[in-house]
C-alpha cells in the first residue's frame, strides 16, 4: 500500500492508502476526495485531474509524456509542479507523496 | 408540508455529477439519485475501447465509489426506473408504484441506441451502450470469427479498432459515402477509412443494409446493392435517440431531445435536464445543438446544478470529445458542420510522423478542430474556438509557426 496527502485550496488536508499500479487520479476518485474531476476516466484527454505535486516529490516522479505536456498546456493555473494526476503511477518510492487539488479544474 | 428533495433520474455522467455537484454548491435537502440500471455508476466511453479489450475490467471504471454517494448523503437507487411526472403535484412515480415529491427535478436520461429493424428476433444482434452489452457478444467476440459492423461512427469504428486487434475479422458497413460523416471532414474521413484499412478491416461505404438472413442467428448480411457478408454476429453502431419520453408525456418541450435553456432549466422552471437527452441554445454556434459526449454531460450538469441551488449560471462551454483507435488519440474541439474553409497542419497519411490536425473556420474564425496525436493543438483549438478567434489559414496549417503562438 502506498499512502497520498491530498491538500485542497482551502489547505485541508486529507490522505488515503492505495495499492501500488493505481493512479493518484484512481486513488483520488475511489476515496472521494473532491477537487478532482477525472471526466474522462484517465485517458489523458480531459485534463481535469491537475494536481499540485509537493516539490520535495517532483524528482522522483517519471518525465512527463509529451500529450501530458500539452494537455497541461497553456493553462493560466499551471505551475511548474503541475501535473496531470491520471499519468501518476503509484510505486512503492512514492509512499507518504503529497498532492495539492486546485479550485477549479479547466 | 413543504420539501426540499432534488430527484435526479438517470446515474450515468450527466446524473452522478450533477447529483454531487448539487452537494458542492450547497443543497441541503434530500437527493435521489435515480438508475434503472443495476449497475453502480461506471464510465461509458470505455464500453468500446478498454473494457471490450479486456485491458480495464467493469470495477476500474466506475464513475465514483460507492462510498462517495454516502459520504455526501446522495441516495443511490439502482434498478429503479420512472414512469412519470407529475408536475402538477411535483411528484415522480416510480415503475412499483411508489410516488415520491420532489423541490426539484433533473432529467439526464440519456439516450438510447437505435435498433436495426427486424433485428431483435436474432440472438447474435447486438449494440453497445451499457455495459451488460459488452459481456453479450464478448463470448462470440474469438479469434478468426467474423462481425459485421453495421455503422462507421465513432462507436463502431472503436469496437472495429478492438475487435480487429483481438484477431476477428471485420467489416464495417456504412450507408452514407464516408465514415464519420455525421461530425466530421472528408479529410478525417479519408484518413480513418486508411487507417481501419491498414489493420485489415474491411470499410465498406454507400452501402445499406436491407436484409439480416438466418434462422435465429443471422448469418448473413444482405445489403441493397445484392452484396452480402457472412457474420457470427452483428453490432449495430446507427447512433442513439435521446430518452425524452418522460419529459413529454410530462408536457415538456421538446425536440428530438428536451428543450432547455441556457441554465439547463426546461420549460417548467423546477425541472432542470443536463446530458445527452437535452437540445440547449448555443451562444457559440447561435443555434440549438444536441450534443452527446462526455464533455457536455458533465459540463452542463454542472450548470444545472448550480441553478438548482439559485446560483444562475449560464452553459457556454466549448464542445469536445475524444476516441481512441489503434494507437491513435483523437480530440475533437467544437462543431465544424457549416465551416467554408479548413486548414491542415502536420500530414494526414497513415505512417507519417507526428500526428495532424484540422481547422475549420467559418468567415474567417476557428470554429472546430479534429487533432490526431496533437494534443497541444487540441488545447490550442479549445481556446481558439472559445474565443472565436480569427487566425489566417495559412498560419494554421504552418508548422513553423509554433502551436502555442496562435492564440498569441
Ligand atoms: C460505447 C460508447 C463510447 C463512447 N465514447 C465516448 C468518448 O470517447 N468520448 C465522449 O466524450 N463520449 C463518448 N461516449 C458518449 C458518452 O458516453 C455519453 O455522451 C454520455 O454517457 C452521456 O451521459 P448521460 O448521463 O447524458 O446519458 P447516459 O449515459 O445515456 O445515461 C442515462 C442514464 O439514465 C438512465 N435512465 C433513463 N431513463 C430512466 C428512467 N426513466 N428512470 C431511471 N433511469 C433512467 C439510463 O438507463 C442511463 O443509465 C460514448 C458512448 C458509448 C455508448
Ligand atoms: S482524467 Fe482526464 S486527463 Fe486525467
Amino acid at each position: 500500500m502506498v499512502k497520498v496527502v491530498f491538500t485542497d485550496h482551502a489547505g485541508s488536508e486529507q490522505s488515503v492508502e492505495v495499492a501500488t499500479g493505481v493512479s493518484i487520479m484512481e486513488a483520488a476518485v475511489s476515496n472521494g476526495i473532491s477537487g478532482i474531476d477525472a471526466d474522462c476516466g484517465g485517458s489523458c484527454s480531459c485534463a481535469t485531474c491537475h494536481v499540485y505535486v509537493d516539490k520535495a516529490w517532483l524528482g522522483k516522479l517519471d518525465a512527463m509524456n509529451p500529450d501530458e505536456d500539452a494537455m497541461l498546456g497553456l493553462s493560466t493555473d499551471r505551475q511548474d509542479n503541475s501535473r496531470l494526476s491520471c499519468q501518476i503511477r503509484l510505486r512503492d518510492e512514492l509512499d507518504g507523496i503529497a498532492v495539492t487539488t486546485p479550485e477549479f479544474q479547466f | 408540508m413543504s420539501n426540499h428533495t432534488c430527484i435526479v433520474v438517470g446515474a450515468s455522467h450527466a446524473g452522478t455529477t450533477l447529483a454531487l455537484q448539487l452537494r458542492r454548491e450547497g443543497w441541503e435537502g434530500p437527493i435521489i439519485l435515480i438508475s434503472e440500471e443495476s449497475e453502480l455508476p461506471y464510465h461509458r466511453p470505455p464500453l468500446s475501447k478498454e473494457l471490450l479489450a479486456g485491458a480495464k475490467t467493469l470495477d476500474e471504471i466506475r464513475l465514483r465509489p460507492a462510498k462517495l454517494f454516502d459520504d455526501n448523503n446522495v441516495e443511490l437507487r439502482l434498478n429503479t426506473r420512472v414512469e412519470s411526472i407529475d408536475r402538477s403535484n411535483k411528484t415522480v412515480q416510480l415503475a412499483d408504484g411508489a410516488i415520491l415529491p420532489y423541490a426539484k427535478l433533473a432529467l439526464c436520461t440519456g439516450a438510447s441506441v437505435r435498433l436495426l429493424p427486424g433485428s431483435e428476433r436474432f440472438d447474435n444482434v447486438f449494440t453497445i451502450r451499457n455495459a451488460a452489452d459488452i459481456e453479450a457478444f464478448r463470448p462470440l467476440a474469438r479469434e478468426g470469427s467474423r462481425v459485421v459492423i453495421v455503422g462507421g461512427g465513432y462507436i463502431g469504428l472503436e469496437a472495429a479498432a478492438v475487435l480487429r486487434k483481438m484477431g476477428l475479422h471485420v467489416t464495417v458497413i456504412e450507408a452514407a459515402s464516408r465514415v464519420l460523416e455525421r461530425v466530421t471532414s472528408e479529410v478525417l474521413s479519408a484518413y480513418m477509412t486508411q487507417l481501419h484499412g491498414s489493420k485489415g478491416v474491411e470499410i465498406v461505404t454507400d452501402t445499406l443494409v436491407q436484409e439480416l438472413r438466418g434462422e435465429s442467428s443471422v448469418e448473413l448480411v444482405v445489403c441493397a446493392d445484392g452484396s452480402e457478408y457472412p457474420a457470427d454476429f452483428v453490432i449495430a453502431g446507427i447512433g442513439v435517440i435521446p430518452n425524452t419520453r418522460l419529459a413529454e408525456q410530462a408536457g415538456l418541450a421538446t425536440e428530438r431531445g428536451i428543450l432547455v435553456d441556457e441554465n439547463a432549466q426546461s420549460t417548467d422552471a423546477d425541472i432542470y435536464a443536463a446530458g445527452d437527452c437535452t437540445r440547449h441554445p448555443s451562444a457559440l454556434y447561435k443555434r440549438p445543438l444536441l450534443l452527446e459526449s462526455v464533455q457536455n454531460a458533465t459540463d452542463q450538469s454542472r450548470v444545472a446544478a448550480a441553478n438548482i441551488c439559485g446560483k444562475p449560471t449560464a452553459y457556454d462551454a466549448v464542445p469536445w470529445f475524444w476516441s481512441d483507435q489503434y494507437e491513435i488519440k483523437l480530440q475533437m474541439v467544437g462543431i465544424s458542420e457549416g465551416f467554408d474553409e479548413l486548414a491542415v497542419r502536420g500530414n494526414p497519411e497513415v505512417g507519417a510522423e507526428g500526428g495532424f490536425a484540422v481547422f475549420y473556420l467559418k468567415e474567417g474564425v476557428v470554429i472546430a478542430a479534429d487533432c490526431v496525436g496533437r494534443p497541444k493543438e487540441f488545447m490550442v483549438a479549445k481556446k481558439l474556438v472559445g474565443q472565436r478567434v480569427a487566425v489566417a489559414v495559412d498560419r494554421l496549417a504552418d508548422e513553423s509557426v509554433e502551436a502555442a503562438a496562435l492564440i498569441a
